[in-house]
C-alpha cells in the first residue's frame, strides 16, 4: 500500500499531535489495592524534587494512612461541589487546574464518571482536555477498566465494569504496571488494605480468587507490552524504518440489531490494534429493519456509536439480504478480515433459512471470517415485531375475487372441465399476491381450494373429496398460492428498500440543488438548516466560531438564541471538532446535539439538531444520511468561502490599483494646469499678453472640470445617488451639454441630429447634463483637430439612442468596453491625451443609476469612436394627454 | 452718488469678496461688503442695495435663511452665488424670493449679465414688463400679441401664458413650479410634461433653430428663462 522506505504520514501525524500536548503517564493495575494511588504520589513527589511544578487534581485516599501521608507536600486543587438529587458530589475542578496551569497534575481513577452536571461525563475526558492545554498528567487505572478488554475480564471474572476508558488514551501514554503478586494482593485484602465498597463485598469476594487476579496481571502486563509496542510501532514508521507490520489489511466487522454487537466492536477493535489495520463497522440495512422495534434501533444506534468512538469508520448499506450486503461491500472496499457474530438462533432458523456464516465463508473468497459467539446477555425485550398481515379491506376484495371467479366458473362450466376451472382460481391468488402481500394470497389460495372443492369438485355441496386427482388439483393450488405470495413479498420488499435508496439520493440530490442556489454564506447557511430540518424532521441552528464564541447564523424554525448550555456544547464542537451535546459524550445536558462541520482547514460550522419532544434526536437509520448531508453542507460551505476569498483578493487588487491610479491622477491633472497658470502669472508680472490670459483661463477650465469629476466620481462611489427624476426634453439636454463645454472643445463643431419630436425622457436633469458633457470633452480630446462632433438621436423599438460621434482614431478593437472603467486611458494613438480617466466611468456610474445603458463602439466611415446612451421604453414618456394639456 | 444702482456682497471669502468689488465697481456699481450673515442684515439699512450676491455656504447661518431675512428689510434683487450645484438648493432659492442663481466658478461677464437683468426687473417694478423684444420676436403683453418684423405670430392660449410669464421678467429664471402653477393653476400635480410640451411647441414656432434655442431657455432642473432681451 505504501512505500516502505517512507515515513507513513500517519504515525508521522500522530506523533506531531503529541508535540505541545501534554504527556500522560498511565499507573495501570490488575485491581484494586495494588497499590497504584500510592505509586503514582511517589512519581509525583520524584518530579517534584526534579523541581516541576506538580499539584493534585484529585486523588482518593480512602482513609489509608500511608497514601494520606504521601499527599502531604502537595498543593491540592480544591475540588467542586456539584448539588445531585440532595447529595453535595466532590468533583475535580478542571477550570480550576486549567487556570492554575501546572506542570504536572495528578488525577486518580481515570475511569470515573463525573456527576451530572459535570462538562464531560467521564473523567477521562477531563483527563484529555488537560493534555490537549499542555498539562502533564499522572492518572490510575484497573486493566478491567479498558475498553477493548472489558468483555474479556468480564468473561472470566462474571463481574462486569459500566466505567470504561477509550483504548486510544493507553496508546499516547506512557505505562507503569503496578505490580504485586496475586497471594501478597489477597493478604492485603485480608488485612483491610484494600478499599471495597461495601455493597460489593460479596461479588469482590470472588474476584479476588487467585486464578481471577493472576489473568488480570498477565493482562495488564500484556496490555502495557501492547503499549510499548504500538509506540515503538509508531516511531518505526514515522522513521521510516523497515518494520515488521501488515500491510493492506482492512477489517470489517458487520454490526447487527441484536445484544451482542457491542462486544463484537470490542473485538473487532482488538483485531485492528493488534493488525494495526483500518477498520470498518458495517450495518446492512434490509427490509426486516422496517419492523425493527425500539429496543432494536437503540440497540443498533448505540453498536455503530461505540463504533465510531473507537476509530471506526461506520458504513450503512442497504440489501436485500445480509449476505448479499456484506459480500458486495467486501468487494467494494476490498477488505481482508470480516468479523461477524454468531446468534444464538434456533435449529430451525438454520435449517430454514441456512447460516449466515456458511454462506458468507463460501461467498467471499480471499476475505479471512472471524466468528465470534454473541453473547445471549439480557434477554432483549419481547420482540414487537410487527407483521404486515394485510388489511381487512385487503381480505374482503380477496373474498369478493373469489367469489367472483366461482360465479364465472359456474357459468363456464359447460365449455370448460373441472382442472381449468382450477386454473381460473390462480388469478384471485395472483392478484391478492401482487396487491396485498403474503397473507391476504395465502388466504385467497385456501378459500379457493376451499371453493373450488365446495362448488365444482364432485360431490358438490360439501368438502369431501371423491377423485384422488383432485387432491392434487387443491395441493397445486395451494403451492401456487404460498410460493406465489413469497416472491411477490419479496419483490415488493425490494421495491421498498430501492425506493428508500432512491428517496436518499433524491434528498442528497436536492439538497446539493439547494446549496447551489445560495448566492453568499448566510443563505447557504439558511439552506442547510432549512433542508437538513425538512429531511430529518428536526430543528436546526447553525453556528460559526466569532472572537465574542458561538455566533448563530442560520436556523430552521427561526431561533434567536440559545441557552448557556448549548453555547458551551456549541463551542466544544466548534473548537474541538466533535460532536456535543444530546445523545454526544460531551455536555449531555443539552437539548441539542451538535455536529462539526469540517473542511480541510478544520472546524468551520457546528450544526445543531433537536426534536420537538426532546427525544432522542437522531435515529441510527438516519445517521448515513445525515453524515452524508453534513458532508455536502460543509464542502459547500468551504467552497463558498474560497470563493469569496478569491473576490476579497480580487477586489483588495482592484482597489490598489485605483488608489494608484487616483493618486497618479491627482498629481498629474492638478499640478499640470496649476503650473501653467503660476507660470502665466509670473510671466504676466513682467508683461500682459492676451496669449497667457487665454492659457490662465482654459488650464482653470480644465481644473474646473476635473474637481467637479472628482466630486462626481465620489458621488457613484458612495453608491446611493439621490434622484432627482423629471420628464426632459433631449433638446434642451443637448443645449445646455453643448452650451457649457463650447469652451473646451476648440476648434470642433458640434452637429445636431436631435429630432424636436422625440419623446421626453425620464431622467435627473443634473446628472444627465453632466454624462453629455463627459461625453462631448471626450470626443473633444479624441477627435481629430478640425473636425465636427455629431450627437445624433435614434428611436428604434423599444428604446431610445443618443449618441455622440467623433472622428479619429476611435477605440482599441475588442477593448470597446474596457473605456467605462475608471483610470482607464486606452492607448488607441501615438498622442498622449490629457485625461482624468474619469470622465467616462461617471457617464457608466450616473446613467446607470438612472436606468439608462451605455455602449462604446467604433464607427464606420469616418473613422471614429460612437458613444451611446440609450434609453429603454420605460423612461421615455409617450405623448399623450398632450392636447387637454394644451 | 446715489443714482448709482448699489450691490452688497455677502461671502465669507475675502478673495472672492475682492473680486467681485472691484469688478462691479469698474463696471459702475456702488458696492457695499458683508463676511456673514449678521453684517449682512446691519449693512442693510445703510447700503441700500439694488441687488444682494448671496453667498449660500456663511460660518454663521445658511444664506438660504438669509433670503426671507433680507427679502423683509430690503427691495433689493438677490442673486445667489455659490459652489453649491444641487438643483434643489436652486429651485429653493428661487422660490425663496432669490431672482437668479450663479454657481460658482462663474463667469464674470455672466455674472455681470445676470446683475443687469436683475436691475431691469427690478426697476419694472413689481408687476413686471407689459413688453419686451427678444431674440426678433416682440411680446406685447397688454394686447397679448407676439409678433417678429410685425408678423404675428399665432399662439395657444397656453403658448401665450407661458411665454408672457417668461417675458415679464426677461433674462430671470422661472421655475418649473412658478410657470406650473401661472398657466395651470387647477392641476394639483405638477405636471412638467405639459409644460415641455408646450415649450417645444413655442420653440418651433420663435426660434430660428428649434434645435438650438436662443430665446426660450432651460436652466437645468430648475425652469426656464427668456433669453436676448432688448432695451
Amino acid at each position: 500500500m505504501s512505500d516502505p522506505d517512507r515515513p507513513d504520514p500517519d504515525a508521522l501525524l500522530r506523533v506531531a499531535a503529541q508535540e505541545g500536548r501534554g504527556r500522560l503517564k498511565v499507573f495501570l493495575g490488575a485491581a484494586p489495592g495494588v497499590g497504584k494511588t500510592y505509586e503514582m504520589l511517589l512519581g509525583g513527589a520524584e518530579r517534584m524534587r526534579d523541581g516541576a511544578d506538580v499539584v493534585i487534581g484529585v486523588v482518593e485516599t480512602h482513609g489509608r494512612a500511608e497514601t494520606e501521608a504521601l499527599t502531604r507536600g502537595y498543593e491540592i486543587v480544591p475540588r467542586r461541589e456539584i448539588a445531585h438529587q440532595g447529595h453535595v458530589l466532590r468533583e475535580m475542578d478542571i477550570d480550576a487546574i486549567l487556570a492554575r496551569r501546572p506542570g504536572l497534575v495528578l488525577v486518580d481513577e481515570l475511569a470515573h464518571s463525573n456527576a451530572p452536571g459535570s462538562r464531560h461525563p467521564k473523567r477521562y475526558q477531563d483527563v484529555e482536555e488537560l493534555l490537549d492545554a499542555g498539562i502533564d498528567v499522572f492518572t490510575t487505572v484497573n486493566i478491567q477498566h479498558i475498553e477493548s478488554l472489558n468483555d474479556v475480564v468480564a468473561s472470566f471474572t462474571h463481574v462486569r465494569v459500566r466505567e470504561t476508558v477509550p483504548d486510544r488514551l493507553l496508546e499516547r501514554a506512557e505505562i507503569e504496571v503496578v505490580d504485586l503478586p496475586p497471594d501478597e494482593l489477597i493478604e492485603r485484602l485480608k488485612a483491610g488494605k484494600v478499599y471495597v465498597p461495601e455493597e460489593a463485598t460479596r461479588a469482590l469476594a470472588h474476584f479476588f480468587s487467585k486464578s481471577n487476579l493472576s489473568a488480570l496481571r498477565e493482562l495488564a502486563l500484556r496490555r502495557a507490552a501492547q503499549a510499548v509496542d504500538t509506540q515503538m510501532l509508531d516511531y518505526l514508521r514515522s522513521h521510516a524504518l523497515a518494520g515488521n507490520w501488515a500491510v493492506g489489511e482492512r477489517i470489517v466487522v458487520a454490526v447487527s440489531e441484536l445484544s451482542g454487537s457491542e462486544e463484537l466492536v470490542r473485538a473487532a477493535k482488538r483485531t485492528a490494534d493488534a493488525m494495526r489495520a483500518p477498520w470498518t463497522a458495517l450495518h446492512v440495512e434490509t427490509p426486516r429493519q422496517q419492523h425493527f422495534g425500539e429496543e432494536e434501533r437503540r440497540r443498533l444506534a448505540a453498536a455503530l456509536n461505540l463504533a465510531s468512538q473507537l476509530g471506526a469508520a461506520v458504513v450503512s448499506v442497504p440489501a436485500e439480504t445480509v449476505t448479499e450486503g456484506i459480500r458486495s461491500y467486501l468487494a467494494e472496499a476490498r477488505a481482508t478480515q470480516l468479523i461477524v457474530g454468531k446468534s444464538a438462533r434456533s435449529r430451525w432458523f438454520e435449517l430454514r433459512h441456512g447460516s449466515v456464516v456458511d454462506r458468507l465463508v463460501r461467498s467471499t473468497p480471499g476475505v479471512a471470517v472471524h466468528v465470534m459467539p454473541m453473547e445471549r446477555g439480557a434477554p432483549a425485550a419481547p420482540r414487537q415485531r410487527r407483521r404486515d398481515y394485510g388489511s381487512p379491506a385487503a381480505y374482503g376484495l380477496t373474498t369478493a375475487m373469489v367469489a367472483a371467479v366461482t360465479m364465472a366458473g359456474s357459468m363456464l362450466l359447460h365449455i370448460l372441465d373441472l382442472g381449468n376451472v382450477a386454473l381460473l382460481y390462480l388469478l384471485p391468488v395472483m392478484v391478492a399476491a401482487s396487491l396485498y402481500g403474503r397473507w391476504p394470497a395465502l388466504y385467497a389460495g385456501a378459500i379457493s381450494s376451499l371453493a373450488y372443492n365446495f362448488f365444482f369438485l364432485p360431490p358438490t355441496g360439501t368438502l369431501t373429496v371423491q377423485n384422488p386427482e383432485n387432491v392434487v388439483t387443491i395441493i397445486v393450488l395451494l403451492g401456487v398460492a404460498v410460493a406465489t405470495s413469497q416472491l411477490s413479498a419479496r419483490v415488493r420488499a425490494q421495491a421498498d428498500l430501492a425506493a428508500g435508496s432512491a428517496r436518499q439520493n433524491a434528498a442528497l440530490a436536492g439538497f446539493l440543488r439547494r446549496l447551489g442556489d445560495a448566492a453568499n454564506e448566510e443563505e447557504l447557511m439558511q439552506a442547510v438548516c432549512a433542508e437538513v430540518a425538512r429531511l430529518l424532521d428536526l430543528r436546526t441552528v447553525m453556528l460559526t466560531m466569532s472572537p465574542d464564541g458561538p455566533l448563530l447564523r442560520a436556523a430552521f424554525p427561526p431561533e434567536d438564541r440559545l441557552e448557556t448550555m448549548e453555547r458551551a456544547a456549541a463551542q466544544w464542537t466548534l473548537e474541538r471538532g466533535l460532536p456535543a451535546g444530546r445523545g454526544s459524550d460531551t455536555l449531555t445536558a443539552s437539548d441539542w446535539l451538535f455536529y462539526p462541520l469540517k473542511a480541510a482547514g478544520g472546524t468551520i460550522a457546528a450544526i445543531g439538531l433537536a426534536r420537538d419532544d426532546a427525544q432522542g434526536t437522531v435515529r441510527s437509520d438516519q445517521i448515513p444520511l445525515l453524515m452524508s448531508l453534513l458532508d455536502q453542507a460543509a464542502l459547500a460551505l468551504e467552497r463558498m468561502r474560497l470563493r469569496d476569498d478569491m473576490r476579497g483578493v480580487a477586489e483588495l487588487r482592484e482597489r490598489d490599483r485605483l488608489r494608484a491610479a487616483l493618486l497618479s491622477s491627482v498629481s498629474h491633472d492638478l499640478r499640470t494646469p496649476l503650473t501653467s497658470i503660476l507660470a502665466a502669472v509670473r510671466e504676466l508680472r513682467q508683461a500682459p499678453s492676451p496669449a497667457l490670459i487665454e492659457t490662465i483661463d482654459a488650464e482653470s477650465q480644465r481644473l474646473n472640470r476635473f474637481v467637479a469629476n472628482l466630486l462626481d466620481m465620489a458621488r457613484v462611489e458612495a453608491g446611493a445617488m439621490k434622484l432627482g427624476v423629471e420628464p426632459v426634453d433631449l433638446t434642451d439636454a443637448v443645449a445646455a451639454a453643448v452650451h457649457d463645454t463650447r469652451a473646451t472643445l476648440d476648434g470642433h463643431a458640434v452637429r445636431l441630429d436631435v429630432s424636436p419630436g422625440l419623446p421626453l425622457v425620464r431622467v435627473d436633469p443634473q446628472l444627465f447634463h453632466h454624462c453629455l458633457i463627459n461625453l462631448l470633452d471626450n470626443a473633444g480630446r479624441y477627435a481629430d483637430p478640425g473636425t465636427p462632433i455629431a450627437i445624433a438621436a435614434e428611436r428604434s423599438a423599444g428604446s431610445l439612442a443618443l449618441s455622440v460621434l467623433d472622428e479619429g482614431p476611435g477605440l482599441p478593437p475588442g477593448r470597446e468596453a474596457e473605456v467605462f472603467e475608471r483610470f482607464r486611458r486606452l492607448e488607441g494613438s501615438d498622442r498622449s491625451k490629457t485625461g482624468t480617466g474619469l470622465g467616462l466611468a461617471i457617464v457608466k456610474g450616473f446613467a446607470e443609476a438612472m436606468g439608462l445603458s451605455v455602449e462604446a463602439a467604433n464607427r464606420g466611415e469616418p473613422r471614429g469612436a460612437r458613444f451611446t446612451l440609450r434609453f429603454p421604453e420605460a423612461l421615455l414618456i409617450r405623448e399623450t394627454g398632450e392636447e387637454s394639456a394644451l | 452718488m446715489s443714482s448709482l444702482p448699489a450691490v452688497l456682497v455677502i461671502d465669507d471669502e475675502p478673495h472672492i469678496r475682492r473680486l467681485l468689488s472691484g469688478t462691479l465697481a469698474r463696471a459702475g456699481y456702488r458696492v457695499a461688503e458683508a463676511a456673514n450673515g449678521r453684517q449682512a442684515i446691519e449693512a442693510l439699512p445703510q447700503a441700500q442695495p439694488d441687488v444682494v450676491l448671496l453667498d449660500l455656504g456663511l460660518p454663521d447661518r445658511d444664506g438660504l435663511e438669509l433670503i426671507p431675512a433680507i427679502r423683509k428689510q430690503s427691495r433689493a434683487a438677490i442673486l445667489v452665488v455659490s459652489a453649491r450645484e444641487a438643483t434643489e438648493q436652486k429651485v429653493t432659492a428661487l422660490d425663496l424670493g432669490a431672482v437668479d442663481y450663479v454657481t460658482k466658478p462663474f463667469d464674470t461677464e455672466e455674472l455681470l449679465a445676470r446683475v443687469r437683468a436683475a436691475l431691469r426687473g427690478r426697476l419694472t417694478a413689481e408687476g413686471g414688463r407689459t413688453g419686451v423684444t427678444a431674440g426678433g420676436v416682440a411680446f406685447d403683453l397688454v394686447n397679448h400679441r407676439v409678433t417678429r418684423d410685425g408678423e404675428e405670430i399665432h399662439l395657444t392660449p397656453k403658448e401665450f401664458a407661458v411665454v408672457a410669464e417668461l417675458a415679464r421678467f426677461p433674462g430671470r429664471v422661472i421655475t418649473h413650479r412658478q410657470l406650473l402653477d401661472a398657466v395651470w393653476p387647477l392641476e394639483h400635480e405638477r405636471h412638467i410634461e405639459y409644460l415641455r410640451v408646450v415649450i417645444r411647441n413655442l420653440r418651433q414656432k420663435l426660434e430660428a433653430d428649434p434645435a438650438r434655442p436662443a430665446i426660450v431657455v432651460n436652466e437645468l432642473g430648475v425652469g426656464y428663462r427668456l433669453m436676448g432681451a432688448e432695451g
